[in-house]
Formats: C-alpha cells, structure tokens, sequence
C-alpha cells in the first residue's frame, strides 16, 4: 500500500512540475520499451531456442567422404546407389557392395581403418543414420522419379555426392523424422529444390512439371494411395 | 487465377495417358471351403496386430473376414456356405462411395485411376463416419496401440504403414503391391502392370483358387471375363452365377460373388418374400 501511495505521489509532482501531455508521452515509451524488448526475446526464442531444442542430433558412425568416392568410380551416384531387380532402390548400400572394394583398407584415412576394423572384418552392417527417409506413410518411387521422369539426384539431394564429410545427422525430437524433411530454415523457406522434402515440396514440384492428374475423387488432384501407404 | 487453373486442369489431362482401371475381385463361394488362408495371408501381408483375446470379435481386426452362411434349414437339408468379405471398394456413382462421402478429414479417397478405396492413417482422426456408413462391415477401429510379441515385430513388413490407436483401417486390396509392381514396371520399361504383377494377397495364398483378382475395363483380365460387367446396367454382372453384396443400396461395388445355389445368391441381399433373385430395381443413381 505504501509503495503505491508514494507513486501515486511521484505522479501528483510530475503533474506539478509538467503538462498532462508530457507525462503520457514518458509513460508510453516505457510501454514501448518492454514492447521491443518482449518481442526481441520471444523472436530469439522462438527462431534461435526452439530449433535447438526441437531438434536433437546424432554423429554418423564414422565419417565417409562422398568427393573421394566419386572420383574413383565410374558410373556417378549409380555406381553405389542402385536399383534391385524388382525396381525397388537401394538407398545406402549395403556392406557386401563396399566390400567389393574395401577388402583391406584401400587408403590411409582413419574412417576407413575404423570402417574396415569395426566392420568388415566383423561382418558388421554399418549403421548409417539416412537423411532422406521420408516418414512411414509414405511411398516414394525411385523408378518413377530417376527413370521414369528422368530427373537427375541433385534436384531432391543437392550436392550430397560431392561433400568431403557426413553432416550430424539431426532429427525432430516429437516426431523422430530428420531434419532434411522439413529443412534446416526453421520457417520451412526454401531456395533450392532439395532444401525441403515435404508432402507440399512434392505437390509444387509435379504442378511446375505439369504432372497435374484428377484421379481423386475428394480433392480433384492425384490420388492420396499414390505416394501414400 | 481461375483460368489458370483451368489450363492447368486440360493439360493434365492431356497428360493423363494412363488407363483407367479398376481392380476388383470375383469370389466363387462354390470353391470357397471356409479355411481361413486368406485372412491369415491378410494380417500378415498387412501388418495387422494381435489382440490379447482374438477370439472376441467386436475389438479384433479382420480386413478380409470369412461369414459362414447356412440355408437355415434342418438336416438333411442343411447348407453350408462360406463367405470371405474384403472392403467390396464400392464406385458408388462416380466414386461417391458411402466411406468417402463422409470422411470430413479426406483420409479416406477413391481414385479413379485405380477405383480403390483408400485411407490415409496419418489424416484419419478416428471420427468413425466411414464405419457407420460402410454397410459391408469392412472397416476396423483400433482401439489401442498395435502391439506385437517380443520378436514379432521382426516379421512386419515395410512396405504397408502400421496403425496407430485412434484410427480406422481397412483391405486396400495390397496397393503396396501396385506400388512394387509399377516400380519394377518402370525398371523393365513397361507401360502397364501386367495382370500376374499385381495380385492381392489373399488371391494368392486361397488354396481352391475361389479369389481371382485383377482389372474388371480390361477384357483380357480374367476377372473381367469371368464377371462380364455391364456398365450400361450400373455394372452389374452379366454372369447369372454372379451378385454383389447389398447391390440394391448402388454401392455399385468391386467385388463380386458367383454361386450356383440360388439361396446363396438371395442371401446377398435383403430381399422381400415376393421379390425375385437377382432381380435389382433400378440402381439409385
């Protein structure tokens, strides 16, 4: 009580010695003050402190370096990632492939001594943490995409073949999916074909390549069991 | 905006080379010995879970489900027939099916390309419309997490999403398999699957061969030659051994079942004392 009587006082002198004007003007930059602040925090809250703690990360077993691959082979992303006679994709091949090659340790990094002593020689399939995995309701068609439409890796990859290291893998901690689906821009922004992999990302995509089908009865456009499961 | 859009829309079907197919099925009840195969060939192909008590048959989940029929008559006369019921993936008129009409959360969708039903676990959010308008029974609701027995989960497959608690299921007639059958299509350069490419589950492992499954708009489909449907008459087979379940709602259904024994064909459908088999008043559509 007595705290506000003396405000109360505090304000009867200012009105004293200013006009009424005045004193709302002092009272409003305050408000304005706490304003900007408030806003400031909740920004750096919510673009800085929300990502961190929505995403969490994992390290890849060891580090494999793409550019040095790329050099040696010679069929390009091909070579490694391929197609299984029924026309399903291989994704991250599997140690029997690297084997071929990787026998004994081929060079002299230490990824590949840990590679060829942790793995090889026990027989162990590596556990690669994938990117690119799409959530489990989802169906995608390598063969449709890569020979189908003949689209090129780089359009939903970037340039993943020409990195020398294997980025943290991060993923959602509510949802479990990596970070790669709904991209590194926290606001979903993005400026290249492979920086998001949404179910939007894939609408947008076959709309600029004139795939519009109206095989859906509810929504007139491509029917859900297409790319669903 | 509009006009765009209405590019957009011509173009695509310009586009739209692809046939219209529907897959459907023709199920001989006359072969059918009631064994069960396909509902075990089912679940498993379809990574459906176990319940605690299977035998209570309000809370476990049968995406195709063997009814057993009887004349209802007394020895000597008595017969038994044996009725396996997969979602029927109703056309209704122009794919309006009863499911798809009230789904407020397009989770579940016909194609035309396809004329399957299908449902979209991750939109479904477990209102149930679909299942109190599916007069056929075929939808499930998962009243809880799917859980499988230490060990079994080894046996899922990745091809065909689990469940989660709160949301309807139902038989896509394996359209997991059209996936991997258009993969592999794209891979040899075939323009179409092939009638042996695409095959449901159930169809496979029936040891009396009583499923057959396939296209019923291509003629060379043994399904479309067995069924001879007539699509100046709301499909309705043109094979006398032939019925659709409820055929009088104009669920206008994709699946079709042939006896030669008449009461199994009037247990098909509700009909009146003086009403004759197979005799369906003008469809509602």
């Amino acid at each position: 009580m007595g705290t506000l009587d003396e405000k109360a006082k505090d304000v009867m002198d200012d009105g004293v010695a200013h006009t009424g004007r005045d004193k709302d003007t002092g009272a409003g930059g305050l408000i304005i003050l706490f304003f900007i602040i408030g806003f400031a925090g909740s920004m750096v809250l919510g673009w800085v402190v929300f990502p961190k703690l929505l995403y969490s990360q994992k390290q890849q077993p060891f580090n494999f370096n793409h550019a040095l691959h790329m050099e040696e082979v010679d069929n390009g992303c091909e070579s490694c990632h391929s197609f299984r006679e029924d026309g399903s994709f291989t994704g991250i091949p599997k140690l029997a492939q690297c084997t071929d090659c990787h026998e004994e340790t081929m060079g002299e990094s230490e990824d590949e001594a840990i590679f060829v002593e942790q793995y090889v020689w026990k027989e162990r399939e590596v556990p690669w943490l994938s990117y690119s995995r799409q959530p489990d309701c989802v169906f995608f068609s390598h063969a449709a995409h890569v020979i189908g439409a003949e689209m090129d890796c780089i359009t939903c990859h970037g340039h993943h073949g020409e990195t020398e290291t294997t980025r943290p893998y991060e993923y959602n901690r509510i949802t479990s999916y990596s970070r790669d689906i709904w991209g590194h821009n926290i606001s979903g922004i993005a400026k290249n074909t492979w920086d998001t992999m949404k179910m939007d990302d894939c609408a947008q995509c076959h709309k600029k390549a004139g795939v519009n089908r109206t095989s859906s009865v509810q929504t007139e456009r491509d029917a859900c069991f297409v790319c669903h499961k | 905006m509009k006009e765009q859009q209405h590019e957009a829309h011509v173009k695509g079907e310009q586009k739209q080379d692809r046939p219209v197919m529907r897959f459907g099925m023709a199920i001989d009840l006359d072969k059918c010995t009631g064994c069960g195969s396909c509902m075990v060939a089912c679940m498993s192909e379809n990574n459906v879970s176990f319940r605690e008590d299977e035998s209570n048959k309000q809370d476990s989940i049968t995406w195709i489900r063997v009814y057993e029929l009887t004349n209802g008559k007394s020895y000597p006369d008595t017969e038994v027939c044996y009725l396996p019921r997969p979602c029927q993936h109703c056309e209704g008129h122009d794919g309006h099916s009863p499911c798809v009409s009230v789904c407020p959360a397009t989770a579940t969708d016909y194609s035309r390309e396809t004329g399957i039903v299908s449902q979209i676990y991750t939109r479904c959010f477990g209102c149930r419309y679909c299942m109190a308008a599916c007069p056929y029974h075929a939808r499930y609701f998962n009243w809880w997490d799917p859980i499988w027995p230490e060990g079994m989960e080894k046996y899922l497959s990745p091809n065909v999403s689990p469940r989660m608690r709160g949301v309807v299921e139902k038989c896509s007639f394996c359209f997991h398999r059209y996936q991997s059958a258009k993969d592999k299509a794209y891979l040899n350069g075939e323009k179409r699957v092939a009638e042996e490419a695409y095959q449901t589950a159930c169809t496979q492992a029936c040891p009396a061969g009583a499923i057959v499954f396939g296209d019923l708009n291509n003629p060379e489909h043994k399904v479309h030659k067995i069924v001879q449907p007539d699509p100046h008459n709301g499909n309705k087979s043109k094979n006398p051994r032939a019925f659709r379940l409820l055929e009088r709602l104009g669920t206008n259904t994709k699946v079709y079942y042939m006896s030669d024994r008449e009461w199994v064909r009037r247990a098909g459908d509700n009909y009146l004392a003086h009403e004759e088999t197979g005799k369906i008043s003008k469809p509602h559509h």
